[in-house]
């Protein structure tokens, strides 16, 4: 499939006449985000959120390996996003575009580099030589279903919420010895999360750059720039993202890392209800 | 109304009527008794004058010959316009095929305005052609360019139902404030209304009814409590 045809000139001027107004085209405010919808699936570690008609779903699997060489202490932890032309007909499987790279390395950076995952819980047996060293090897896969515009802010959340949904098998290590207990005979156990790093997206539309929250497909593609802003809920920015675009005086950067902490927030609200509704419904043993 | 899956075989009356008209979904097979089998799921509807054809509720489009459709100019040659109509591949339009245009007097389109336009050609194996003409008396009657206003995408199916002179959804927002549509056959609705508020009140209300979620008569009363 080719590139995606641009927008007409009609919707360009469309949005950027509305936009003057104050008004977008699905007649949400420029700072009011869509609705972010959360459903756990019946196994933990399954997860589908959805933005608007923007569709996510994460699955997390954990298996025992042997860990990095250089990092013998450390468990491991696997991204898996590869869009595929279920989301859209302009992607394509195998050849990545450029929105899959970026979504891609803002999730890495999210949630890996700003270590909001404890990987040294994640280690089960350590010892001086690597062989003899066993770990948990985490594997989170992101399915884009449908794409309505900002994808990653939806994949961050779907990433975050599985990870605080899924439990790995609780373990025994007796000397060298390992023990894996299936989930029938001891309950299994949380990740242990640092914190919860979140992602806002935001587009600068029209002649004034005026900063929407959470743009539509549409909005992503008209938008003179676009900026995403990775922090959690104690207001410690992980990853400010602004490539290319349209230059910014600081004010406005500043402006929209407060919307942004509003937004993490509020999101870190719906995914800690959503948990707890779904744990409600779970019976999961504790000996 | 009946339903029918692909490969599913259609009944015909006997002897086979002399007429027979086969609409979008269907397919007749050149094997003994020439049976005419479904090759796409959907309702099947069928006419006292033999004529049969297969709704889905599909968001693909796939061009058929004299379906009204609104399409995006991607790229401008000397002779013809390609112009994008949401299938999977380009439709071309040839500059002399609109209302009263010479080689002298042609039609100035830029890349990314819109057309209203008719598939004129929808062959298995060639790129489709627009016309911009009626097909009988060669004037505009509403084809051509559509200046501003705002595109809403929806499926196929939504686009039948605003069609349809008896769906509620078009005469009573009508009710409530002036404007203008043009539907396509291909999932594109484009609109125009006085003000930005109006447009992008037209464009929720037509997105809800695309919605499978939310019913009839929550869009009618959406319709009536809306604030233009």
């Amino acid at each position: 499939m080719p590139r995606e045809v641009e927008p007409s000139i009609n919707q360009r001027e469309f949005i950027s006449s509305a936009i003057q107004e104050g008004i977008r085209a699905d007649g949400r405010a420029p700072l009011q985000a869509r609705q972010m919808v959360i459903r756990f699936g019946n196994e933990l570690g399954w997860v589908e959120c959805s933005l608007g008609k923007t569709r996510v779903i994460a699955q997390v699997c954990a298996t025992v390996t042997r860990p990095f060489l250089e990092r013998p202490f450390e468990g491991i932890i696997v991204i898996n996003s590869e869009f595929s032309p279920m989301a859209s007909s302009a992607y394509e499987t195998g050849r990545p575009s450029e929105e899959e790279v970026t979504i891609s390395r803002m999730l890495e950076k999210t949630i890996r580099r700003s270590e909001a995952l404890d990987r040294e819980a994640l280690c089960i047996l350590a010892g001086q030589k690597v062989s003899i060293v066993w770990v948990w090897t985490l594997r989170v896969t992101l399915h884009f279903l449908s794409d309505e515009g900002n994808l990653l802010d939806c994949a961050c959340v779907a990433a975050m919420a599985v990870l605080r949904h899924f439990r790995k098998p609780d373990i025994e290590v007796v000397g060298d010895e390992v023990t894996v207990f299936p989930p029938e005979e001891r309950a299994p156990v949380p990740l242990a999360l640092h914190h919860q790093p979140m992602c806002v997206s935001f587009a600068f539309l029209g002649p004034k750059n005026a900063l929407v929250v959470d743009p539509t497909h549409l909005e992503e593609q008209l938008a003179n720039g676009t900026m995403s802003i990775s922090l959690n809920a104690q207001r410690e920015i992980c990853v400010l993202q602004k490539a290319g675009g349209v230059a910014l005086p600081a004010d406005e950067v500043m402006r929209a890392v407060n919307v942004a902490v509003l937004r993490v927030r509020e999101l870190n609200d719906i995914v800690t209800k959503a948990l707890e509704k779904d744990s409600k419904t779970r019976v999961i043993e504790v000996r | 109304m009946s339903y029918v899956l692909p490969g599913d075989v259609l009944t015909l009356p006997t002897p086979p009527p002399k007429s027979l008209k086969l609409g979008p979904g269907l397919l007749m097979l050149h094997t003994p008794g020439n049976p005419v089998i479904a090759h796409r799921p959907g309702v099947l509807h069928s006419t006292q004058k033999q004529q049969h054809w297969v709704e889905t509720e599909s968001r693909r489009y796939i061009p058929a010959s004299q379906e009204s459709v609104i399409g995006v100019i991607t790229y401008r040659a000397a002779e013809a316009y390609r112009v994008d109509i949401g299938g999977a591949h380009q439709a071309s339009l040839d500059v002399l095929a609109f209302e009263s245009a010479t080689k002298r007097n042609r039609p100035m389109l830029k890349v990314g305005n819109l057309v209203y336009a008719r598939v004129s050609l929808a062959n298995r194996d060639m790129d489709p052609e627009l016309e911009c003409f009626d097909a009988t008396t060669r004037k505009a009657d509403g084809f051509g360019e559509l200046k501003d206003g705002f595109i809403v995408e929806c499926s196929l199916g939504t686009c039948r139902k605003l069609l349809d002179s008896k769906h509620f959804l078009l005469p009573s927002l009508a009710q409530k404030f002036p404007f203008e549509v043009a539907v396509g056959m291909n999932g594109r609705v484009w609109l125009r209304a006085g003000s930005v508020k109006a447009t992008v009140a037209i464009s929720r209300a037509i997105e809800m009814l695309d919605d499978r979620q939310t019913s009839d008569e929550e869009v009618a009363a959406f319709v009536q409590h809306m604030d233009v």
